[in-house]
């Protein structure tokens, strides 16, 4: 178990964390026509905006309630009421989610209070599912946002079994699936491909691989979220055989979902790297009492052989990764795997899963830290977001992209990390890298009797 | 901040929307906003600024999802692009303790990034906890020695373009005439030339384009005291009260600072753009008419034939292929004229454009240039855009990286006109640039691509198949 150290230093320097909020606000965008309004500064939401059309490439709904500084000082609930209405009114969404900020929660904005004011005053808008989630910036992070929002849907749109009358297993080939903020719409894709494998129905909660893996529609333009989860779906998670949970962050939004449904779960803190796919396998050959298909073993026989190829590269290679809590503890069990160090490991909060980690130590702290670390204990290769681009840089070596942001390259959004073909794509392309670095390269010797004339210091 | 000092921000005498009854900004509306906050335009308008440390204060996500997201370019420091924020948590909200956390950051930014100063900027939470952020940064200042800045600039206070006029206000109240100019070095002095000295505000070097126009400055013995803020050092902001004239380029966002300017130091101003070749030339002839000096001005005219005779040879094969090509412009203010002209020089045909942020003084000479029944949009609605392409078989639409994925979902071709764009269409040998831009997308093979549907897909099926997907998936399998 990693020891834990926690932030010391006043000020954060290139930070590593994004808020709460927006991860509160992507959960949402997993919903089909649905739309998150931030309950803050028109800023929360510009910024957020702006944070995820550069890494998806997307166009992407999200409203404010652009408190003032009226509303900050006089109450904003009236704010909340206006931009549910002017929102249903306009757009009829499928789905409404409220996540608050750090100004709205320091303000000590009633949320609740107003959504049941909305209801008693637009009745007419009964039938829009409004979610309101606290989720203020000075706590958390991303990932936390990302679990809170899952919670607040369930609390408020999943119905208990008693009253809805759902039973676990009624529909035997349906599969419940709580996916935590770390896996891409790629890493989405590919679950869904390996659970239809077996004959199950995934019901993906939320499925951003259906709204923001970057498709082009045939409609021109939408208000809302083009695909993702149907909110219908929420009623009948009850009648389902299982549900998966992928993240350890979402431990409190499955035990809610148990809660409420009756339905049995099997968690998972990630799917990355062999030792945790076989673990989906068995269980979902368990499930389904299917065979395991023919694809699957041949998926997982390549990404043994690709262990092999790349284990000479990779063994005892010294990576440092700074990353949000489940997906630094992905990364680091799967580079693990394959005889990597993780010499330096930073994440952006607390989290109980950090213990999961496999290195000496994980540092609460930011991509200075990160840096830092890098430095101290001679790291090869950095694996962190797009910001980690000037570290990379001053440090000299190569940098992976993973996580939020990914702004400066197409596609981070849509890779695949997980199960045995994404596990195998991430060792060949960290094998290249490494390859690159020619690390076995001898330095050139030119003996004091040297005959030679020619003698260069360094090989080009 | 207090409410007053906001509204004498808002009140802009220089400004002609000063006069409208929706002087300075209108009250948001819930649900329907879009743009950002007044920290987001002071953070804008002064992150180029290249040796400073700016340190955000507040909670994560003013910093968190901002930092590093700007195209602007510096010539040496990179400190502005290291991400500096108190990443204030909730025993620091509760407790209070932002203004200690705030005190130690700004040594722990000097001490270990050594910056020419530091720039505070407040953010929603601290203002409404009460942190005495200017108290804060004074004290600093003393005890460490270094210039702190406070740039109080909450969210909640207002619009992005009260944010660029906070930003503008601190720099005059706190940075501007605390530093005379550097003498003349050597190479300018050999010249036979009269040295004349301007600033530039409101040019933030995006993509370097800046760096199009600083040698023909440099010919005519223009020295740029300060570009505020592209490219800019902290020691050239000190010296900016000592200009001979001012440009305020392509926005009036910070128009207060040329004003207070003008009003503390008596540099008169003028406003102008250098995008398109006949704004850079009245650019130049605005600065020879402001200073005054005979033998600047013949100069002048001479460098300004010699470069469109140049740029006007460059550009030739861009107009063949641009000749009556049709635009849509979404872009704001002084942008939705400047860019007209330099559209219309290369021939294409304006059909319409924003007007958002606009002045009557802008729309008048938008109509100067489109004619009377120019058609302007107040509300540009991603919809509404969508359906004007469509009404006027518009060939591609100009306009801010925010409509850049509308655009492209309703596969119409776009070129990027705001800051987050990644080439620099200012000066004369922008044009080039702007015009390779537009015909690489115009003339792209894949428009026909995205917008064929398959051999077996004909528009009627493709419904259907949606329809069934539907069924399917409220059905569900039982």
């Amino acid at each position: 178990m990693p020891e834990i150290i926690k932030r010391k230093k006043a000020l954060s320097v290139s930070p590593l964390k994004a808020s709460q909020t927006i991860g509160a606000a992507l959960a949402f965008l997993g919903f089909h026509r649905s739309i998150p309004m931030l309950h803050g500064s028109q800023g929360c939401t510009a910024f957020g905006k702006v944070f995820f059309v550069r890494h998806f490439r997307e166009p992407i709904p999200l409203q404010t309630t652009a408190m003032d500084q009226v509303s900050t000082v006089m109450g904003s609930e009236d704010s909340v009421i206006e931009g549910l209405k002017t929102i249903a009114e306009k757009n009829n969404p499928s789905l409404l989610g409220v996540p608050t900020t750090g100004l709205s929660e320091t303000q000590g904005s009633d949320v609740n209070m107003a959504v049941s004011e909305f209801r008693k005053k637009y009745p007419e808008y009964d039938s829009v599912p409004v979610v309101p989630v606290s989720t203020p910036d000075y706590s958390g992070c991303l990932e936390s946002g990302f679990a809170k929002a899952l919670e607040a849907i369930i609390d408020t749109l999943v119905p208990n079994a008693e009253e809805r009358g759902t039973v676990p297993g009624k529909r035997r080939r349906q599969i419940n699936v709580l996916v935590g903020s770390f896996l891409t719409p790629g890493d989405l894709e590919e679950l869904k491909d390996i659970i239809e494998a077996f004959g199950l129905r995934p019901v993906l909660i939320p499925d951003l691989s259906d709204s923001l893996d970057g498709h082009l529609d045939s409609a021109d333009f939408s208000p809302l979220t083009i695909g993702g989860t149907d909110v219908s779906e929420l009623n009948n998670l009850g009648d389902s055989l299982a549900t998966l949970v992928v993240g350890d962050s979402l431990h409190k939004a499955a035990d809610k979902l148990k809660q409420r449904t009756g339905v049995d779960d099997y968690r998972f803190e990630h799917l990355m790297g062999l030792e945790a796919t076989d673990r989906l396998i068995q269980v979902l050959h368990d499930l389904s009492g299917e065979p395991v298909p023919y694809k699957l073993e041949r998926q997982r026989a390549q990404l043994q052989d690709a262990m092999l190829d790349t284990h000479f590269m990779l063994g005892m290679t010294r990576f440092a990764v700074a990353a949000d809590p489940d997906l630094l503890v992905g990364l680091s069990q799967m580079l693990a795997g394959v005889g990597g160090e993780i010499v330096a490991a930073v994440s952006p909060v607390n989290a109980p899963g950090l213990k999961q980690v496999i290195a000496d130590r994980v540092k609460v702290g930011d991509l200075e830290d990160l840096e830092q670390m890098a430095r101290d204990n001679r790291a090869e290769v950095l694996i962190t977001n797009s910001h980690g681009v000037e570290s990379a840089h001053r440090l000299e070596i190569p940098l992976l992209r993973a996580g939020f942001p990914q702004y400066d390259t197409l596609g981070g959004y849509q890779k695949t990390w997980i199960a045995y073909r994404g596990a195998r794509q991430v060792l060949f392309e960290l094998a290249n890298i490494l390859l690159t670095l020619e690390k076995g390269e001898i330095h050139p010797y030119q003996s004091i009797y040297a005959q030679k004339t020619d003698f260069r210091e360094h090989l080009i | 901040m207090k409410q007053k000092d906001i509204t004498a921000l808002l009140d802009e005498p220089a400004c002609a929307h000063n006069k409208k009854s929706k002087s300075g900004c209108a009250k948001p509306k819930p649900g329907a906003t879009a743009g950002g906050c007044a920290f987001d335009g002071a953070q804008i308008a002064l992150l180029p600024i290249a040796d400073v440390a700016h340190i955000v204060h507040g909670s994560i996500a003013c910093a968190g999802s901002s930092w590093d997201n700007r195209g602007t370019r510096s010539s040496g420091s990179h400190l502005f692009r290291i991400g500096m924020t108190t990443d204030m948590t909730e025993q620091d909200v509760i407790m209070g303790r932002g203004e200690k956390r705030l005190f130690h950051s700004i040594k722990q930014a000097i001490d270990s990034y050594h910056p020419a100063a530091v720039f505070v900027y407040n953010t929603c939470v601290p203002a409404l906890i009460g942190d005495d952020v200017e108290a804060v940064c004074k004290s600093a200042a003393e005890r460490w020695g270094t210039p702190v800045v406070p740039v109080d600039a909450a969210g909640f206070y207002g619009t992005k373009n009260l944010g660029n006029r906070i930003a503008g206000e601190s720099m005059v109240k706190y940075v501007c005439g605390t530093r005379e100019p550097d003498p003349l070095p050597e190479v300018s002095q050999n010249k036979s030339i009269k040295i004349h000295d301007v600033n530039l505000v409101g040019e933030y070097n995006i993509a370097g384009e800046l760096w199009h126009v600083l040698p023909l400055l440099d010919e005519l013995g223009l020295r740029v005291l300060c570009t505020l803020s592209g490219d800019a050092r902290y020691r050239e902001v000190q010296t900016m009260h000592r200009s001979e004239a001012n440009m305020m380029v392509c926005s009036k966002a910070m128009i207060n600072v040329a004003r207070k300017l003008q009003d503390a130091f008596g540099s008169p101003w003028f406003e102008g753009s250098f995008y398109g070749v006949r704004d850079v030339s009245q650019a130049l002839r605005d600065f020879a008419r402001l200073i005054d000096d005979a033998d600047l001005t013949q100069r002048t005219e001479t460098v300004i034939t010699r470069e469109e005779a140049l740029i006007d040879e460059k550009i030739s094969p861009w107009r063949e292929k641009l000749k009556g090509k049709k635009v849509l412009l979404y872009t704001g203010g002084v942008k939705s004229w400047s860019v007209i002209a330099a559209l219309q020089d290369l021939g294409m045909e304006v059909v319409a454009t924003g007007t958002k942020k606009s002045t009557e003084d802008d729309k008048a000479r938008i109509r100067e240039l489109m004619g009377r029944d120019a058609v302007m949009l107040e509300d540009g609605n991603p919809r509404a855009l969508i359906n004007i392409v469509r009404d006027n078989q518009v060939d591609i639409l100009i306009a801010g990286g925010r409509n850049m994925y509308t655009a492209l979902k309703a596969r119409i071709p776009f070129l990027d006109i705001n800051q987050e764009r990644e080439f620099g269409y200012a000066g004369y040998t922008g044009m080039v640039e702007l015009a390779r831009q537009m015909v690489l997308t115009i003339e792209s093979p894949i428009w026909s691509a995205v917008r064929q549907p398959a051999s077996w897909q004909t528009s009627k099926n493709r419904k259907d198949d949606e329809n069934s997907q539907q069924l399917t998936v409220n059905k569900g399998v039982g």
